[in-house]
């Protein structure tokens, strides 16, 4: 179960500099550990204390994940995770 | 240093004036890698706030893909500060994500006189930088 993830430009120190890499999982939660597994130092910025952070967006195909289970949203073969920082501030 | 048209400084301040006492958001997209702002791109502040702002996250993704399409980088982030002066709050500092752009601030406490001023926040690091403004 393979999806394409596009990392932000904040991360990609993470990736080597990849705009977007591979990753397997059949939920976010998987997928996030396999990133963490070949890219490591990418799961403490995406996740803390078992939930997403607060201020990153992830979307699977688009659709906002806090609408769609947070972590535990599915993931199928061929679909793009895209990971966005937050734009927000006081 | 910012360079920037004064027709996009005019929107961002006419944005601010009009969402006030909320704080108003937005982005303005350029070619990647000119340091250009050139496609001015309201935001809505989905927290709809005083005090605080957040693009709203379906639309943040969409305008996020559009600059992919265009070959465009948000150039200019900015937000505006209703009750205080046009610098980083620690919040805007702790959740600066975009290390390439400048962070522009507008104030408008004064109804009058705005304020407008330009930073780079890189890695909890806020450099402040010239403004110049040039004629569209």
């Amino acid at each position: 179960m393979a999806v394409t993830v596009s990392i932000p430009t904040i991360l990609r120190t993470h990736t080597g500099g990849e705009k977007s890499v591979s990753a397997a999982g059949t939920t976010l939660a998987e997928v996030i550990d396999d990133l963490e597994n070949n890219h490591g130092g990418l799961k403490a910025r995406l996740v803390k204390e078992g939930t997403l952070h607060r201020f990153v967006n992830v979307y699977v195909n688009d659709e906002d994940v806090r609408f769609s289970g947070g972590l535990a949203a599915e993931v199928k073969d061929g679909d793009n995770v895209t990971i966005l920082p937050a734009v927000a501030g006081g | 240093m910012l360079v920037i048209r004064r027709d996009l400084v005019d929107a961002m301040v006419a944005h601010a004036r009009r969402d006030h006492p909320d704080e108003a958001c937005g982005v303005i997209a350029g070619p990647f890698g000119s340091d250009r702002p050139e496609r001015f791109i309201e935001m809505e502040n989905a927290e709809r706030s005083p005090t605080f702002y957040r693009f709203d996250a379906a639309e943040q993704l969409k305008v996020w893909r559009e600059m992919d399409a265009n070959d465009e980088v948000p150039v200019v982030i900015y937000h505006s500060h209703t009750a205080t002066e046009a610098y980083p709050s620690r919040t805007d500092i702790s959740f600066a994500g975009e290390p390439e752009a400048h962070y522009v601030l507008v104030s408008t406490r004064d109804p009058i006189e705005h304020e407008l001023r330009s930073y780079r926040i890189v890695d909890g690091v806020v450099t402040e930088e010239p403004v110049k403004i040039v004629e569209s």
